[in-house]
C-alpha cells in the first residue's frame, strides 16, 4: 500500500514537472520553415527576416508557408507563390538574372581585374635579377 | 594624356555613383511595387461587410473599371484617406469597392457609419488571406482593375488628391474608353 | 540660457573652423607665416568651443530640459542618468554633433602629438581637417541644430528608444565614430601630402601609427556592435549585413589593406599611388556610411528620421570632399615616382595581393549595398540584398585572402622562393587539412563550410604560431634565453602576431557557430524541463518587476547537467510604457566553448510561456578575435623602436640624409 502510495506520488509528480513540448505540431515542417524564411524579407519592418519578425502580416505569411508545405508544396514552390505576390524583394538571397549578373559576378571580376593588374605592374616593377632577398 | 587618365578613374566612379545617390534621394526605398500590376487582379469571392449571408464576387466585375481598396478600421492612415475617397465616389466617374482587411464588422461598419460610406460595395478578409493574394502589405492600398480585370496601378498607402488627379484620374478615364 | 550657449558655441566653432580651413593654406601657399601659424591656435580654439556645445547639451539632458525639442525626443525624466547622457547621440541631430566633436578631438590630438612634422606638412594637414569639419558644422547649424527649442516646453520626453537602453549604446557609438572620424587623419595626410607633392617614406611613416589608432577603435567599435546586437535583439544573430553595419565595415577593410600597404610604401617608397588612394577612400567610405545613413536612400534599422534637405546638404558635402580629393589625386598621381624594386614574389608582392583581396571585398560590401538603390534609380525593379548573398560572396572572396595570410609573413622581403615558403608551412599545412577532417567529423555534421572554415581558421592560427617559433630560433644563438629571446622580439611584431591570431580566432568562432548552432522554441509550464544534449533547463516560472522606466516579466531557468546547476538565466520581457514598446531581453550564459542563451517569448494560456532556447557554440570567439586584432594594434603602436625611430626620422628628415628602412615594421 505504501509502495503504491509513493508509486502515486512520483508518478503525479512526474505529470507536474513535466518535459517541454516543441510549440510547432510538426519539427520537419518547422525546421523547413525557418531555413526558408531565414531568407526572406519581412515586408513590414523591412529590416528583419521573416523568420525573426513579430509582425501581423509575418505571422499570417508563417502560417501560409505551413499550410502550404502541409500540403505538400516544395520550397521553390512556395518561394514563387511569395515572389508572384510580393516580387524579388522579398528575397534577401536575390535571383541570378540578367540585371543581377554584376551583383554576383562583379565582385570575382573585380578581384580578378585587380589580380592580374597586380602582377603585370610587379612584373614591370621588378624587372631585374639581380634582387636579394632580406630576412624580416 | 594616357597616363594621367587612368588616375581619373577613380574620380569617374565616384561621380557616377554620386548620379545614383542624387537620384536615390527621391525614390522611396520602403516603396514595394507590385508583381501584379500588368496581371489578372486574383479572382475571390467574401461576405459583405454586415451582410454576411450576401457575397463580393471579382467575376460580376467584368466589363467594368473600378478600384479595389484595401482598408481596415485600425489603420490611422485609412482615416487620412477616406475624405478623398468620398469625394471621388461624389464625382461618380469609377465605383470604389472596399476590402476590409483583417477587421470586425462592427468596428468597420462603426467607421463608415460615422465618415460616410464611399464604396459601393465592402468585402471583407478577415483572416487576411485574400489580402496575401493581392500581396497587401500595409493598409491602405488601391488597386485599379480594367474591364478585363487586369491590375493596372497599385497605389501603396493613402490615396491623395494629388496622386487622384495625376495618376488614377487619367488612367480610369483612358482604360474606360 | 544653456542650450543658447551651446548653439552660439557651435557657431563660433563654425567660424574657426573656416579660419582653420583657408587662411593656413594661404599663408603656405603665399610664404605668409602669420597666416599659416593661425593653424594650431585656430583648431585648438574650434575645439573648445565644439566641446562647450556638447557640454551644454550634456548638461540640458542632465537636467531634463524638455524646452530643447530634441531632448524632449530622445530622453525621459525616468531614464537611468547613464542613458540621459548616452541619449545625446540617441538621435540624429545629436549623434552628428559627437560626429565633430570627436573630429574636434583627432584635430586636437594631430595638433598636440604630431609636432615633430615639418611645418608646412603640418599646418597644411590641420588646414585639411579643418575644411573636413567645417562642412560638418555647417550641416548641424543649418539643418539639423540639437539646440532648437520647443516652446511651450514639453511635460516629459517621449524616451530613448528601448533598443537604445542599454550599456552598448553608451560605448559603441562613440567608439565606433572614433573609428572611422579617425580616418579623417589618413585623409588630410594623404591631401597634404599630394598639395606637398612630396609622397615618399616619411609620409608613410607618419600616417602609419594615426592609421593603426583609427583601426583598432573601428576594429572595437564595430565588434560592440555586433556583441550589442546579440544580446539585445534577443535572437541571437550578431551580423546582418545591414546597410549601417556595411557602412562601417566597409571603411574596416580599406583600412585594414592601407595598414598593409603602407608597410610596403613605408618599406620601399613603392605602391605609393595605390597607398594614397586608399587614404583617400578609406575616409571616403565614412562619408559616403553617413551620407546612406542620414539620408534615408537605403532601409535600414538605425535609419534616422529623414529629411531631403539633408541628404542633399551631405551629397553636395561629399562632392566636395571626395569628389576635390580624387581630382586632386588625378592631377598629382601621375608625378609620384615608383620606388624600389622587388621581386613578383616577395613579401612586399604579398601584401599587396592582400591589398588586392581586401579592396575585393570592400566592392562586394559596397556592390551589395547599393544595388537595391541601382536597380531602383534604374527602374529595373525593387530587390533586397541580404544576408545570403553575402555570406557567400564575401566569404568567396576572402577565403585566398585567409590562404594569403598563412604565406604572406613568412615570405622575405624584395625575393622569396616559394619552394621555400611551401617548406616552412609543411607543418601548419598537415595541421589544417587534419583538423579541417576531423573537427567536423567529430562534432558529428559535415559541410562544405564547415571544412574551410576549419581549414582557414587553423591555417591562419598555425602558420602564426610558427611565424612566432621561427623568430626564436632565428634568434636562439645570440640569446639562448628564451625570456630573453622573446623580449627582444619586438613589439611591433607581435602586434602583427596577435593581430593574425584574431583573424584565426574570429574565423573559427564564426565557422562553429553556423555550423552547430542550435535553437529550440518550446512551450514551457512552471517546473517544465527542456533537455538539450546533456543540459537540463528547468524553467521556475515568472515574476513581475518594476523597472526604473519599465515593467517587466522576468523568467527563471535553472540550468543544470547531470544534476549539477551550470546557471540561472533571468530573461524577460520588458514593458516601456512611454513608447509602448515591448522588448525581448534575452539572458546568456557566456562560455569558452558555448553559450547557452534564452530569450521569453510570448505567455500562453495557464501560465505557460513559449521560450526559445539557443545553444552558440564557440560564438564568443567572435568578440575574442576582434579583441585580439585590437590588442595587436596597441602592440604596434606601443613599440618603442617605434617612437624613437620617429624623433630619429625627424632629425633625419631635417638634415635631408637618407633613411634607413623601419626594423620594428619590417617586422
Amino acid at each position: 500500500m505504501k509502495k503504491l502510495f509513493i508509486l502515486i506520488l512520483l508518478l503525479t509528480n512526474a505529470a507536474f514537472a513535466g518535459d517541454a513540448k516543441p510549440l510547432a505540431d510538426d519539427p520537419v515542417i518547422e525546421a523547413r520553415l525557418k531555413a526558408m524564411s531565414s531568407e526572406l524579407r519581412c515586408l513590414v519592418c523591412q529590416n528583419t527576416t521573416l523568420a525573426d519578425s513579430t509582425a501581423p502580416l509575418a505571422e499570417d505569411l508563417r502560417k501560409e508557408i505551413r499550410v502550404q508545405m502541409r500540403a505538400g508544396k516544395s520550397d521553390q514552390e512556395v518561394v514563387d507563390y511569395l515572389v508572384a505576390r510580393y516580387g524579388d524583394f522579398v528575397r534577401y538571397r536575390p535571383p541570378v538574372n540578367n540585371e543581377t549578373a554584376l551583383l554576383w559576378f562583379g565582385p570575382f571580376l573585380l578581384l580578378l581585374i585587380g589580380g592580374f593588374v597586380l602582377f603585370r605592374v610587379l612584373k614591370k616593377h621588378a624587372g631585374s635579377d639581380d634582387i636579394q632577398g632580406e630576412d624580416a | 594624356m594616357k597616363r594621367t587618365a587612368k588616375f581619373l578613374i577613380p574620380l569617374a566612379l565616384f561621380l557616377i555613383a554620386v548620379g545614383f545617390l542624387f537620384k536615390g534621394l527621391f525614390l522611396d526605398p520602403h516603396e514595394v511595387p507590385s508583381p501584379l500590376v500588368g496581371k489578372p487582379a486574383p479572382a475571390f469571392t467574401a461576405p459583405l461587410l454586415s451582410d454576411s449571408g450576401n457575397s463580393f464576387n471579382t467575376a460580376d466585375m467584368k466589363g467594368k473599371v473600378w478600384l479595389l481598396n484595401v482598408w481596415a478600421s485600425w489603420c490611422v492612415a485609412c482615416r487620412e484617406e477616406h475624405p478623398v475617397l468620398v469625394a471621388i465616389a461624389k464625382t461618380g466617374i469609377v465605383d470604389t469597392y472596399g476590402l476590409d482587411y483583417k477587421d470586425t464588422d462592427l468596428e468597420a461598419q462603426a467607421v463608415i457609419d460615422e465618415n460616410g460610406n464611399p464604396y459601393k460595395q465592402i468585402a471583407t478578409d478577415i483572416d487576411g488571406k485574400i489580402g496575401i493574394d493581392y500581396g497587401v502589405y500595409g493598409v491602405p492600398e488601391t488597386y485599379v482593375i480594367d474591364k478585363k480585370g487586369i491590375i493596372r496601378y497599385k497605389q501603396i498607402g493613402p490615396i491623395t488628391e494629388e496622386a487622384f488627379f495625376s495618376k488614377i484620374l487619367p488612367l480610369v478615364k483612358e482604360l474606360q474608353k | 540660457m544653456i542650450p543658447e550657449l551651446g548653439h552660439y558655441s557651435l557657431i563660433l566653432a563654425f567660424f574657426f573652423a573656416i579660419v582653420q580651413g583657408t587662411l593656413p593654406l594661404i599663408g603656405v601657399w603665399r610664404n605668409n607665416k602669420r597666416l599659416a601659424n593661425l593653424a594650431v591656435p585656430a583648431a585648438r580654439t574650434q575645439f573648445l568651443f565644439i566641446a562647450i556645445a556638447f557640454l551644454s547639451l550634456e548638461y540640458a539632458f542632465y537636467t531634463d530640459d524638455f524646452s530643447v525639442l530634441y531632448v524632449a525626443s530622445t530622453s525621459n525624466s525616468h531614464l537611468p542618468l547613464m542613458y540621459k547622457l548616452a541619449a545625446l547621440w540617441g538621435g540624429h541631430e545629436g549623434s552628428m554633433l559627437l560626429w565633430v566633436s570627436i573630429l574636434g578631438l583627432w584635430t586636437m590630438a594631430v595638433t598636440l602629438f604630431a609636432k615633430a612634422l615639418p611645418d608646412s606638412f603640418r599646418i597644411r594637414l590641420i588646414a585639411v581637417m579643418g575644411m573636413v569639419s567645417m562642412g560638418f558644422l555647417a550641416f548641424i547649424i543649418f539643418t539639423s541644430s540639437p539646440f532648437e527649442r520647443l516652446i511651450p516646453a514639453a511635460l516629459d520626453g517621449r524616451d530613448l528608444n528601448p533598443l537604445l537602453q542599454d550599456p552598448g549604446m553608451v560605448f559603441h557609438p562613440p567608439v565606433l565614430y572614433m573609428g572611422y572620424v579617425g580616418f579623417s587623419v589618413a585623409f588630410a595626410f594623404a591631401i597634404a601630402a599630394l598639395l606637398d607633392g612630396k609622397l615618399d617614406i616619411t609620409w608613410a611613416r607618419w600616417t602609419r601609427p594615426w592609421t593603426t589608432v583609427a583601426w583598432v577603435f573601428l576594429t572595437l567599435g564595430i565588434a560592440f556592435g555586433s556583441k550589442w546586437a546579440y544580446y539585445e535583439l534577443g535572437w541571437g544573430g550578431w551580423w546582418f549585413w545591414d546597410a549601417v553595419e556595411n557602412a562601417s565595415f566597409m571603411p574596416w577593410l580599406v583600412g585594414t589593406a592601407l595598414i598593409h600597404s603602407l608597410a610596403v610604401t613605408e618599406k620601399r617608397d613603392a605602391f605609393k599611388v595605390w597607398t594614397v588612394l586608399l587614404s583617400i577612400c578609406a575616409f571616403s567610405l565614412s562619408l559616403l556610411g553617413t551620407f546612406l545613413v542620414r539620408s534615408g536612400v537605403l532601409t535600414s534599422v538605425h535609419a534616422f528620421a529623414t529629411d531631403p534637405r539633408r541628404g542633399v546638404f551631405i551629397l553636395l558635402y561629399l562632392v566636395v570632399v571626395i569628389g576635390g580629393a580624387l581630382l586632386l589625386f588625378a592631377l598629382r598621381a601621375p608625378k609620384v615616382g615608383l620606388g624600389e624594386k622587388f621581386d613578383v614574389v616577395s613579401r612586399e608582392s604579398m601584401l599587396l595581393a592582400n591589398n588586392v583581396v581586401l579592396a575585393a571585398a570592400a566592392g562586394s560590401v559596397l556592390l551589395g549595398t547599393m544595388y537595391p538603390l541601382l536597380m531602383d534609380a534604374l527602374g529595373a525593379g525593387k530587390i533586397s540584398v541580404g544576408p545570403p548573398y553575402f555570406d557567400a560572396v564575401f566569404v568567396a572572396i576572402m577565403a585566398p585572402g585567409l590562404f594569403l595570410m598563412g604565406l604572406g609573413p613568412l615570405a622575405k622581403w624584395k625575393k622569396a622562393s616559394l619552394p621555400e615558403i611551401g617548406t616552412r608551412l609543411r607543418v601548419a599545412a598537415v595541421i589544417s587539412v587534419v583538423s579541417a577532417v576531423l573537427v567536423p567529423f567529430v562534432m558529428g555534421k559535415i559541410t562544405l563550410m564547415l571544412v574551410v572554415g576549419v581549414f582557414m581558421g587553423i591555417w591562419v592560427t598555425s602558420t602564426t604560431l610558427i611565424l612566432l617559433r621561427n623568430r626564436i630560433v632565428a634568434r636562439q644563438d645570440t640569446t639562448p634565453n628564451l625570456v630573453d629571446n622573446l623580449k627582444g622580439i619586438p613589439l611591433a611584431f607581435y602586434g602583427m602576431l596577435l593581430a593574425h591570431l584574431g583573424i584565426g580566432v574570429f574565423v573559427l568562432g564564426v565557422t562553429l557557430v553556423k555550423g552547430y548552432e542550435s535553437e529550440q522554441d518550446l512551450r514551457m509550464d512552471k517546473n517544465d524541463v527542456a533537455k538539450i544534449g546533456n543540459l537540463d533547463f528547468k524553467f521556475d516560472g515568472v515574476a513581475k518587476i518594476q523597472g526604473p522606466n519599465y515593467e517587466s516579466a522576468q523568467g527563471t531557468f535553472t540550468v543544470t547537467s547531470n544534476g549539477k546547476e551550470m546557471a540561472v538565466l533571468h530573461p524577460e520581457k520588458r514593458f516601456y510604457p512611454v513608447q509602448g514598446s515591448v522588448m525581448t531581453e534575452a539572458d546568456i550564459k557566456p562560455g569558452l566553448v558555448k553559450d547557452l542563451y534564452i530569450s521569453l517569448g510570448e505567455p500562453l494560456e495557464e501560465g505557460a510561456w513559449s521560450v526559445r532556447i539557443y545553444i552558440k557554440p564557440f560564438v564568443q570567439w567572435i568578440w575574442a578575435g576582434a579583441i585580439l586584432m585590437a590588442l595587436g594594434g596597441f602592440c604596434a603602436l606601443a613599440d618603442k623602436r617605434y617612437r624613437i625611430r620617429n624623433k630619429k626620422t625627424d632629425q633625419d628628415l631635417k638634415a635631408g640624409e637618407p633613411q634607413e628602412a623601419h626594423e620594428a615594421y619590417s617586422a
